[in-house]
């Protein structure tokens, strides 16, 4: 904690021709008597002609007072700051001081130079040094000898990939694109059912390989992951190929620079690529959710290290996912739905909306099994070019989940394990009943893609969906 | 050149892993808990295990999970443990 005194605070460098041209300013405020004490972020020979020069190279003044712009005058008063002048500013100094007469040889005016304290890669390392306690995360040193990146898999905090090494500065870094304490505690995440905080959320973002603008997406998704309608836990020990897949929308996709356009679910854009895989190392690091441990997955799926997108909310011809569940036009919101991989639709012919309705339903029937109804939520990918049909057609996308409801509408006969010869189905005897493929709710649609491609994606789901397992979780980017 | 690192882990104390409770000697007049969670054919392998171990006389109540995707409820566990002394899960397909 940095000891300051009432009166006046000036903070300069040498190492700056304003700081140098103010001297005589500062050796008249010296003269006057007022309260004054200069700190000198470079060296404390400087101003010259002072008695006492404050040094400040350890830049602990300067972070605290949070000075980014020398010289900078700062009045304070019964302990607090009152007043604050960024540059020389003849006139403002000289109310500020109270003394007349300022510089009388000096220009009325004259822009600072950047402190030392907010050079690049300074705000970190001084938030390290200064603000650490705020970090509660055991320190692990390693030996001279240890390879830093090596060190990070040999300890199985990666999920095969390189992992960026969470060092204190770069947490500091990370948690200053929050506004949340560090020690929040988010919720509790499985398969171990510890705590999770703010902190640990920042430390597995650094190792993804997060910006710390990404943070409050990260935040979000982890906090909509452990909601006990997502059902986690039994998401994370299914055989299933299941896992999150993040589905941020709203004016925040844009703002971090997300990738809604083309190859918007493949690799090449750090945000989607970052807050997917920090999620997952979340629940790798904090909750325990190892491969072969508790995750029991037969196959798995790529998805696995990242899976986040975001949605294409400018050129949609629809309303958002997010607005589809409940949300205002507007609001910042990631979606987790538990998915799978993206398997394609192929429709270069449709040029009527019931068409390519059909080419939908026929592919979407396939989700789990053709035979498997009543399981399996899906996630529709509708792409710029296809969802141009329904636009010129008039269609809604309520329009589209009804059609769709509807073509996807199958008899038991076909269903039934041992029709068409094959022993899986729904368990019969058929009684000319109908069943549809998806429960109430269970399809969803969000608009992505490249401008070019007359191709869209299925993304199934887990079968054990809704109150039996995972419902798709919303949760609003705020902080 | 010395590296500090932040450990991303829940850090959980070894003593966060409960030791395991010792098996008893014999069975008799125990009572045997039989839960089902759910999975397919999971009854199938219970009913049979119910076979075995009423003919050797022991009492057995049977239980089931709403769904094998979620934790059991904890009133389903506490009931399990007050009434039982052993319990058997069929936890795989």
């Amino acid at each position: 904690m940095v000891d300051l005194p009432d009166g006046l605070i000036v903070v300069c460098k040498r190492d700056c021709p304003t700081c140098v041209l103010v001297q005589p300013v500062l050796a008249q405020l010296a003269a006057s008597g007022v309260a004054l004490r200069v700190y000198s972020q470079d060296d404390p020979g400087f101003p010259e002609g002072l008695a006492d020069v404050a040094d400040d190279r350890a830049l602990a003044v300067s972070y605290a007072l949070n000075i980014e712009t020398v010289p900078t005058l700062i009045s304070r008063q019964g302990g607090g700051e009152v007043d604050r002048i960024v540059g020389w500013h003849r006139q403002r100094w000289q109310e500020v001081s109270g003394v007349p007469d300022l510089g009388p040889d000096l220009p009325d005016f004259r822009p600072g130079c950047g402190a030392l304290n907010v050079a690049p890669g300074m705000p970190e390392k001084l938030a390290a040094k200064y603000d650490g306690d705020r970090l509660h995360s055991r320190r692990i040193q390693l030996g001279d000898a240890e390879d830093v990146w090596e060190a990070c898999y040999n300890r199985g905090w990666s999920d095969g990939l390189p992992v960026v090494p969470p060092t204190p500065e770069r947490v500091m870094r990370m948690l200053s694109g929050t506004r949340r304490d560090p020690q929040e505690v988010l919720g509790v995440m499985p398969p171990n059912r510890v705590p999770c905080n703010v902190e640990k959320v920042a430390v597995n973002a650094v190792m993804a390989g997060c910006l710390p603008e990404y943070m409050p997406v990260v935040l979000a998704a982890v906090e909509a992951a452990l909601e006990d309608d997502f059902c986690l836990h039994g998401l994370v020990a299914t055989t299933w190929f299941s896992t999150p897949v993040v589905v941020v929308s709203g004016p925040v996709a844009r703002a971090i620079g997300m990738n809604s356009g083309v190859n918007a679910l493949g690799q090449g854009n750090r945000a989607n690529a970052t807050i997917g895989r920090a999620l997952q190392l979340t629940v790798r690091n904090v909750g325990g959710g190892v491969p072969g441990g508790i995750d029991r997955a037969v196959l798995g799926n790529p998805g696995k290290y990242t899976f986040c997108f975001a949605e294409d909310t400018e050129n949609s011809p629809w309303t958002s996912l997010s607005e589809s569940r409940g949300y205002a036009s507007g609001t910042s919101t990631v979606t987790l739905f538990a998915g799978d991989g993206v398997q394609g639709v192929f429709d270069q012919q449709s040029r009527d909306p019931e068409s390519l309705a059909r080419s939908f339903a026929m592919c979407l029937q396939v989700v789990c099994h053709p035979k498997i109804v009543y399981a399996a939520d899906a996630l529709l990918v509708v792409t710029p070019e296809h969802a141009r049909v329904f636009r010129e057609a008039g269609w809604g996308k309520e329009h589209l989940v009804t059609t769709l409801e509807s073509l996807l509408m199958r008899q038991d006969h076909v269903l039934v394990r041992g029709s068409g010869g094959i022993a899986e189905g729904i368990p019969g005897p058929a009684e000319g009943k109908k069943y549809p493929k998806f429960r109430p709710g269970g399809l969803n649609i969000v608009h992505a893609g490249g401008q070019a491609g007359l191709f869209s994606a299925v993304i199934g789901g887990w079968p054990a969906s809704g109150p039996k397992g995972s419902n798709p979780v919303t949760k609003e980017i705020l902080s | 050149m010395t590296h500090i690192l932040l450990d991303p882990t829940a850090e959980l104390p070894e003593t966060a892993v409960r030791s395991r409770t010792a098996r008893p000697k014999a069975l008799d007049g125990l009572t045997v808990g039989l839960l089902d969670i759910s999975k397919a054919r999971g009854n199938v392998f219970l009913d049979e295990v119910e076979t075995l171990l009423t003919r050797k006389g022991l009492k057995v109540n049977r239980y089931t999970k709403p769904t094998f995707a979620r934790v059991a409820p904890t009133d389903l566990k506490q009931r399990i443990s007050m009434e039982c002394n052993l319990v058997i899960e069929a936890l795989a397909d």
